[in-house]
């Protein structure tokens, strides 16, 4: 078992002909099961060709169709990922993982209004997007430096995810799945949406929480655990030392109007339960201590 | 991005928001000769910065003659203003507004915001302009009133009327002010706004409501379809590192400590500034060279941290993915070269062609101090700062 994604899932890439697309969609495709998983690519106007003996489709709902991928993980370019999202979404797909960085935030606003009462889950904007180890890579994460094993790992970022997950193999911990939740204001799934997956998939035992700057959604996070959670959390955030009304790169990732400084996130994760380092380098070892 | 008050008030106008007359100066002369386009006699001269808090540190003064207005506009062009939002060094004024006076009866506040637990836009009004938002909501939350805006409808006139009343606004003054709220939501979405604030705006003797001030910032994301903001841009308010940085794809950030970090990844390079905090120094800055990062790339982050005097030591932090490690190995080999390093540098490498990576490193015959773990190269980095 796992969250989300696993051995069996079937999945479409959409913006696979561009030179990210079919980059990533041969490395998940060598990944694990990934020649079972990856069936299917969507780029408009490019219906009927193939790429590495992946067939490619003008639209998710032919792609959907004709394969029966209910997942896409999504390369197109800012100005079009929104369109694209929505098109997924129209076409009700189980899953939608947006890899794309810099998609306007308003684009999102709308993306998330359309979204409203449909079946379809996203997972990103801007994240790396979510990998089962040793069955699916779905997205931009190193397949190698993981391996299959019963901590879920939640993350809004990319690189720290995988020190995370490096910390964990040096103790000898693999990940049941590891969710890239992504750096945006406006986005998909969030840290408590991931956290209640976990808590029912019975191949986790424990999970790591890593947080950022900006917002509040550690905060609901860790209230939710603090009610219901039945596995131990361990967390971090990062930006302790991220200036006021400065954005760290990402969009989401900047303290404003007195809200979403890390230390705040921390003391509220610490209130509930959950056990917190402030030492990015000790993620894994906490993890170990409290199994 | 950020933009001036004035243009923010023209851009304001054109959907029909009110706003005190006035124009743009980068003179005195300019000044003086748009006060005689304004007419009247009393003028308010404004400092135009990017950033708030002048009024206080002397950066909005009231001419009651054009020899006061002439005083008043020699005296803050060119000076350093600092407010609470400058930092210590302050803000050199090149720009002045030269509005007409106004006659106050009553300041309010209006803002929009991309509100992140709703995931929609918000409107937010108080009844107590002029001061900072952020207090008024701590000190006394029942005075800040919400409306979260349906993105499909847009701001009803219903609600926007509804917050008007709840603020204190008169209600002969309600549908104007309802007009008010429904102009700024179209700016801050037409325009692809992150934060719109109108603080004050007020009331004025003749029942009139004003944009008495404006602050409109931009999502960068989105300036690719609107040239017209970008062509506000100006660079004298922006820090030249900064500008420099973004220009090579870089995202970068100056800070006041001694350690200058470079790290693939926003997220891992926040947790490498505070890991180097936790060990007793300071950064220097955030730089996130991002996934693709080539040399020309490393080189490039490698002059801007050296470019800054306070640097003491690099500390290079790097979780290859995608991007390997033997390419960045490369990358900051050719780098040290071009830049001659003059100050100790801390590699640690992890993940992909990690062997490969330190074993560039090792035979490029360069003074690198090279790490494990992140733990490792902060209290090697520190060290070595110490050393220095």
């Amino acid at each position: 078992m796992s969250i989300l994604v696993d051995k069996n899932t079937k999945v479409m890439t959409q913006g696979m002909t561009g030179k990210t697309g079919m980059f990533h969609t041969l490395q998940c495709k060598n990944y694990a099961n990934g020649v079972n998983c990856f069936v299917a690519g969507v780029t408009p106007g490019k219906g009927g060709q193939n790429f590495e003996g992946i067939p490619v489709f003008d639209t998710v709902r032919e792609a959907k169709h004709s394969t029966g991928a209910a997942v896409s993980v999504i390369y197109v370019p800012p100005p079009f990922a929104a369109a694209a999202i929505l098109e997924a979404v129209e076409a009700e797909l189980d899953l939608v993982i947006c890899i794309t960085e810099g998609i306007p935030v308003h684009d999102m606003i709308n993306v998330r209004y359309r979204m409203e009462g449909k079946r379809t889950l996203l997972i990103g904007p801007n994240c790396p997007g979510i990998i089962t180890p040793d069955e699916i890579k779905i997205g931009i994460m190193p397949g190698h430096i993981h391996k299959k094993g019963r901590i879920g790992v939640v993350s809004r970022s990319g690189t720290l995810t995988y020190e995370a997950v490096g910390q964990l193999m040096e103790v000898g911990l693999g990940q049941s799945s590891c969710v890239g939740i992504g750096g945006d204001p406006v986005s998909g799934l969030k840290h408590i949406d991931v956290m209640k997956r976990f808590n029912e998939d019975p191949e986790t035992d424990a999970v790591i929480m890593v947080g950022e700057i900006g917002g509040n959604d550690e905060e609901i996070c860790a209230k939710w655990i603090r009610d219901n959670m039945q596995k131990p959390v361990v967390g971090f955030v990062a930006g302790l030392t991220a200036p006021k009304d400065k954005r760290m790169g990402h969009a989401g990732a900047i303290i404003s109007g007195g809200e979403g400084g890390a230390e705040e996130k921390l003391a509220v994760m610490e209130e509930c339960g959950i056990r917190v380092t402030r030492n990015p380098s000790e993620i894994g070892r906490l993890l170990k201590s409290v199994l | 991005m950020k933009i001036h008050e004035y243009q923010a008030k023209e851009i304001l106008r054109e959907y029909g928001v009110p706003t005190p007359r006035g124009f743009s100066a980068f003179s005195v002369m300019d000044a003086v000769e748009n006060a005689q386009r304004l007419g009247g006699d009393t003028w308010v001269v404004k400092a135009q910065i990017h950033a708030g808090g002048r009024g206080k540190a002397g950066g909005v003064k009231v001419a009651r003659s054009g020899g006061e207005l002439e005083k008043f506009a020699g005296e803050m062009l060119g000076m350093h203003l600092v407010t609470p939002q400058t930092g210590e060094e302050g803000r050199i004024v090149k720009r002045l507004l030269i509005e007409e006076g106004a006659q106050i009866e009553a300041e309010y506040y209006a803002g929009l915001v991309v509100d992140r637990g709703s995931q929609r836009v918000v409107l937010i009004a108080s009844r107590e302009g002029g001061t900072e938002i952020e207090e008024v909501a701590r000190d006394t939350p029942e005075k800040i009133h919400k409306v979260t805006i349906d993105p499909g409808k847009g701001l009803l006139r219903q609600d926007a009327g509804d917050v008007a009343r709840k603020i204190g606004i008169p209600e002969s003054a309600v549908d104007a002010a309802g007009e008010f709220f429904m102009a700024l939501y179209r700016v801050f979405v037409e325009k692809d706004a992150m934060l719109l604030e109108v603080n004050p705006m007020i009331l004025d003797r003749g029942g009139r409501l004003l944009a008495l001030d404006a602050k409109i910032n931009f999502d960068d994301n989105a300036l690719y379809r609107h040239p017209e903001i970008l062509a506000l841009r100006d660079l004298d308010e922006e820090d030249p590192a900064e500008i420099e940085a973004s220009r090579f794809g870089l995202s970068y950030i100056s800070l006041d400590g001694n350690i200058g970090c470079l790290v693939n990844g926003a997220g891992l390079a926040m947790a490498t500034m505070d890991i180097v905090k936790l060990y007793g120094a300071s950064p220097a800055n955030f730089l996130d060279v991002g996934g693709g990062a080539s040399v020309e790339k490393v080189t490039e982050a490698f002059k801007l941290m050296l470019a800054n005097p306070k640097v003491e030591v690099i500390l290079v932090n790097i979780f290859g993915g995608i991007m390997k490690c033997d390419v960045i190995a490369q990358g900051i080999v050719a780098a040290a070269r071009q830049v001659a390093l003059n100050v100790p540098l801390v590699v640690r490498l992890e993940g992909t062609h990690v062997e490969l990576g330190k074993k560039i490193l090792a035979e490029s015959g360069l003074p690198i101090i090279s790490a494990n773990t992140m733990m490792d190269a902060a209290k090697k980095a520190v060290d070595a700062a110490k050393g220095h």
